[in-house]
Formats: structure tokens, C-alpha cells, sequence
């Protein structure tokens, strides 16, 4: 092997480039892109996964899905997730502006709202179950506070099972939006406050005028993030109910259509329509944000 | 009149971030004193009382043991050692190249890795899974560890932020003294990227820690367990101890909790600067 310094730079250049990308571009490709392609193969045929021949059946999977109300039901459930984010946004927002401000004890109030999102998903699952259980902590601590009338049967109810499930998910992502929104807040400069002070600007004013625009592309990148992030929701209902009592999300439906029935052709359709949804929020995300500018 | 207002709002201020924080750190505290209490004393006890004896851990044992913790860890460790390593590698490498060379197709080499991340993970795992099986990876660490690596796109960014910072003139210097490319790689740049390099161990051994469905679909072989999946075998079989399961629980927090009081500074700029862009 010829020594790389007795190269001209520009065979150097062109030498480096290829090799420093080789194992990035194939890694890509074989496993982003390949899968994709695959999906949308796998979507028009009744395959099963193990047997030798495909039989392409055109666009019945996507018939199956959209007529078949137990395959789009899953979509109302996304809906909880879907509103609950706003309620996670809205308290990551209100934290973050109050914790950029003079607090005492901050840096342990923002260690502590933000520690729930490193915790490991099964963990964070089973912390949850534990804490809806009839006799578990919930239930324990509306008893002290005399409020024992609202006990219920959390993950049981039907009513309620998704909205404790959305729940568990503020409390898991609030302190990553929080993060987010601290470090966007953080980076507005103190002379503006200064000089809206001196404007008799209050808290208020503050943060309606100078905060709120100055972190909007953030608010809203997280918003249409809040779609996908809804419709791709997995690991704590999979964890906690397995997706029973009408909990089951897309992405539970995907997996069991797939891994459990082996119906991969189906499977493939689902996660093509998922990837669409997906696809087009971002493109939404692009077209919003360009005529911001 | 305007002192007391401005007090009220301080005080409102203040119960609205204590309730926060009780609402961060109650349900995991209540684990905590479940796994300290014995079977008896959790069956007559409510989840809000102390543990009689702050030293009891035998759900600890009994969970390390019974659910092969130990086990987890070791392949927990492995796979984050390895993605890790080559995540760094092969995330500086492409940021290199792409933040200091023109060349025809950079654009659309950035093109493609950021259309990638538009692709969520869980959606093209039913096609995944065949690619896996293709190679013969079923059941094996590789599995897990090469999808770590394929995916990494936030490292590319980060990488290539803090590349914008440091000066190209350093490069240039370099090779006046005759230094070639992979010198300038490995001697100038990849020590520079130190900050950087500990962002990107950071983002992506928390994403690896705590990634479940990876290691549940591509290696349910009992002896490749990690912590994730050891942990979830407990669900079922423990139903009636909760408090060995939450003995699980503080087991597999333990290490986040160890490594975020030790490095949270640089979490912090960890997560703001991968998750904005």
C-alpha cells in the first residue's frame, strides 16, 4: 500500500473521501433505505414471510386497511397522544421560561424535571404500572388528599386507559421539550430584557413578546413533531397493556400483524400508510416554516 | 400593593415548580420504597410508606439473580461499547469530509442522510427483520449493533456543528508541514472533536440503554438479553412480587441515575444541541 503522504492532495482528497464514506453510505443504504424499498414490495403481495414465492395481490393490503374499521380504529387512539402533547409542550414552555429566570435551587428543579426522560422505556413502563395500580400509588395518594371518590381503575376503565397511558408519556417527554425550550430561552440575550424593562415591560410582556417569537420555530417544529411522535407511539403501551382494552396504538397493530400472524404483506402496507402520514406532516413542516421567513 | 403582588407570583412560582418536581420524582421514589420492603410488609402496607428497613436488600439479590441482571449488563455493555466506538468513528469521519471538502455529491450525500431521519425506525422494521435474516444476524449482537450504527445521523450533525467552529486555517497549517488528510483526521481534528465526541457518547448510549423493541424483535435468545429485555421478562411471571419487580426497576435506573448526576453538565448541552436541528 502506497503511503498516503506521497499522494498529491488531490488524489488524497479523493481517496479519503471515498473510504471515509464507504462504511457510512453502505450502513445507510441497507438499513434505511433498502427497508423502505423492500416495504413498499412487501405491501402489494400476501407474503408471509417464509415462504419462497411472493404473490403479488395489487392494492388489496391497502383495501384491507382502509375499509376494515379494526385496523383504523387505531388511529382514534393516536388522538390521546396527539392532544396530550400539547398539554407536555404547555408545561415544558411554562418550566423552562420560569427556570431561565432567578430561582432558587434551579439547577435542582431542572436536573429534576429532566431526569424522568433518560430512564429506560420498560422501566418507565412498569413504573406506571405500578403507580395506576387499583391499590398503587395514584389511587394512595387521592385517598390522603381526601379525595378518595376519584379512585379508579386506571388501566382497566376503558374510558380511561388511554388517557393514563398519555399520561405516563407527558411524564416521560415533558423534561426533553423542557430542555429544548431552556436552551432555545437560554440563548435570547439579557440586553433585551433589560431594554424591555426599562419599557415597563412585566413577566408577561416578556414572555408574550420576546420569548414566544424568539423560540417559534422550535414550538412549532414540536408541534408537527407531535404528530408523528402520536401515530409512532409503542414501547409504554406495549409495555403496560400489551394494547389490550382499546389501547393498542399503529405501531403495536404493525409489529403483531407482522410477527404474530405473519401477515408481512399487511404489515408492510400499514407501515408504507405510517410512513406517509410521516412524510407528509414534514413536508406540511417545511412549507409552514419557509413562509414564516 | 406591588410587593405583595410581586410576592404571590414568586410564591405561585415556587408551589408550581415543587409540584413539578414531585410529580418528576414520586413514582419513582415509591419503586424505590417497594423494593425495600419484604413481602409481608409490602402486602400490608400502601406505597406511600417508608420501608421499616432502609438496608433490605434482598429483592435486590433476588432480582439481580432470578432476572440474570448481571447478564444484561455484560450485553448491554458490549453493544454500546462497540455502536459507540463506531458511531464516533464513522460519524467524524462523514463530517469531515462533508464539512471541509466540496465535492460534486456532498449535497446530496447530506441530502440522503437527512431524508433518512424523516423515516421513523419502528415503521420499517417488518422490512428489516428480512435484511437481518438475509445476513444470518438473527439472534446475534451484531443485529442491534449495526443498526446503532446505520442510523446515526444526529452524531453526523453534531459533529458537524462544532467542525464549523474550529478553524481551517489549523488544517492548512498542517499541511504545509506536509501532513496528510488522515493525519490532519486523526491528529488535529479528531482531538478537537473531543467535546463533541462526549455529546455524541452521551446522546447515543442513552438512546442504546434504554432502546427496547431493537433487542426484543432481533435477539430473543435468553443468553443475548440486555437490560431492557431483562427487565421486561419480569412482566407476568412476578405479577404477585411487586417488590422484587420493583427491586428490577432501581436496578436498571441505577446506572442512568449514576451517569446523569456525574455528566450532567454535558447532558445538558448534549440534548439541546442533537434535538434543535
Amino acid at each position: 500500500m502506497p503511503k498516503l503522504s506521497n499522494m498529491s492532495y488531490k488524489n488524497q482528497r479523493i481517496l479519503i473521501i471515498f473510504l471515509f464514506s464507504l462504511v457510512p453510505v453502505v450502513l445507510l443504504l441497507t438499513f434505511s433505505y433498502l427497508p423502505v424499498f423492500k416495504m413498499f414490495q412487501y405491501s402489494f403481495t400476501s407474503w408471509n414471510g417464509l415462504s419462497k414465492n411472493m404473490e403479488y395481490i395489487g392494492f388489496d393490503n391497502y383495501k384491507t386497511i382502509f375499509t376494515k374499521p379494526e385496523y383504523f380504529a387505531v388511529f382514534k387512539v393516536s388522538l390521546y397522544y396527539f392532544f396530550a402533547t400539547f398539554v407536555q409542550m404547555g408545561l415544558a414552555l411554562y418550566f423552562a421560561t420560569i427556570l431561565s429566570f432567578n430561582v432558587r435551587m434551579k439547577n435542582w428543579f431542572k436536573g429534576i424535571l429532566f431526569f424522568p426522560t433518560l430512564l429506560n422505556g420498560v422501566a418507565i413502563g412498569f413504573i406506571f404500572l405500578f403507580f395506576f395500580k387499583p391499590e398503587g400509588t395514584l389511587n394512595t395518594i387521592l385517598d390522603l388528599l381526601g379525595l378518595g371518590v376519584l379512585q379508579q381503575k386506571w388501566l382497566l376503565n376503558p374510558q380511561l386507559i388511554n388517557i393514563s397511558l398519555a399520561f405516563a408519556s407527558v411524564w416521560r417527554y415533558m423534561g426533553m421539550n423542557f430542555i429544548i425550550f431552556l436552551g432555545a430561552i437560554s440563548s435570547i440575550g439579557s440586553d433585551i430584557y433589560e431594554a424591555s424593562e426599562i419599557d415597563g415591560a412585566n413577566r408577561w410582556h416578556q414572555f408574550r413578546h420576546i420569548i414566544i417569537p424568539s423560540i417559534k420555530r422550535i414550538l412549532q417544529l414540536n408541534l408537527i413533531l407531535a404528530v408523528s411522535g402520536a401515530i409512532g407511539v409503542f414501547e409504554i403501551p406495549y409495555v403496560m397493556t400489551g394494547g389490550s382494552n382499546g389501547s393498542g396504538t399503529f405501531v403495536i397493530q404493525t409489529v403483531d400483524v407482522a410477527f404474530k400472524y405473519s401477515k408481512l404483506g399487511l404489515a408492510s402496507a400499514m407501515a408504507v400508510i405510517l410512513l406517509g402520514i410521516v412524510v407528509l406532516v414534514t413536508i406540511l413542516q417545511r412549507i409552514l416554516i419557509k413562509e414564516e421567513k | 400593593m406591588h410587593t405583595f403582588k410581586y410576592n404571590l407570583a414568586a410564591v405561585l412560582k415556587y408551589i408550581s415548580l415543587v409540584l413539578g418536581a414531585l410529580m418528576a420524582l414520586i413514582p419513582i421514589v415509591v419503586v424505590f420504597f417497594a423494593s425495600l420492603k419484604t413481602n409481608a410488609e409490602y402486602a400490608s402496607t400502601g406505597p406511600l410508606t417508608l420501608p421499616e428497613n432502609w438496608l433490605n436488600f434482598a429483592n435486590y439479590t433476588k432480582a439481580f439473580v432470578d432476572g440474570n441482571m448481571l447478564l444484561g449488563f455484560m450485553n448491554t455493555l458490549i453493544i454500546v461499547l462497540i455502536s459507540i466506538a463506531g458511531a464516533t468513528l464513522t460519524g467524524s469521519m462523514m463530517a469531515y469530509i462533508l464539512a471541509r471538502f466540496k465535492f460534486r455529491g456532498s449535497k446530496a450525500l447530506m441530502g440522503a442522510f437527512l431524508l433518512a431521519t424523516l423515516i421513523p425506525g419502528v415503521t420499517t422494521q417488518v422490512a428489516t427483520f428480512q435484511i437481518i435474516n438475509a445476513l444470518d444476524l438473527f439472534n446475534t449482537r451484531w443485529a442491534p449493533i449495526l443498526m446503532y450504527l446505520g442510523t446515526d445521523i444526529i452524531a453526523v450533525y453534531i459533529f458537524m456543528q462544532f467542525l464549523d467552529s474550529i478553524s481551517e486555517s489549523l488544517d492548512e497549517s498542517a499541511m504545509l508541514d506536509g501532513a496528510s488528510y488522515w493525519t490532519i483526521y486523526w491528529r488535529i481534528i479528531l482531538p478537537l472533536l473531543s467535546p463533541a465526541i462526549v455529546t455524541v457518547i452521551i446522546v447515543k448510549g442513552v438512546n442504546i440503554y434504554n432502546d427496547f423493541y431493537t433487542p426484543f424483535l432481533y435477539m430473543p435468545k435468553s443468553s443475548l438479553q440486555v437490560v431492557s429485555t431483562a427487565l421486561f421478562k419480569f412482566k407476568g411471571p412476578y405479577g404477585s412480587q411487586w417488590e422484587v419487580i420493583c427491586a428490577a426497576i432501581m436496578i436498571a435506573i441505577i446506572p442512568t441515575l449514576i451517569a446523569f448526576v456525574a455528566l450532567q453538565k454535558y447532558i445538558y448541552n448534549g440534548f439541546a444541541q442533537g434535538s434543535v436541528k
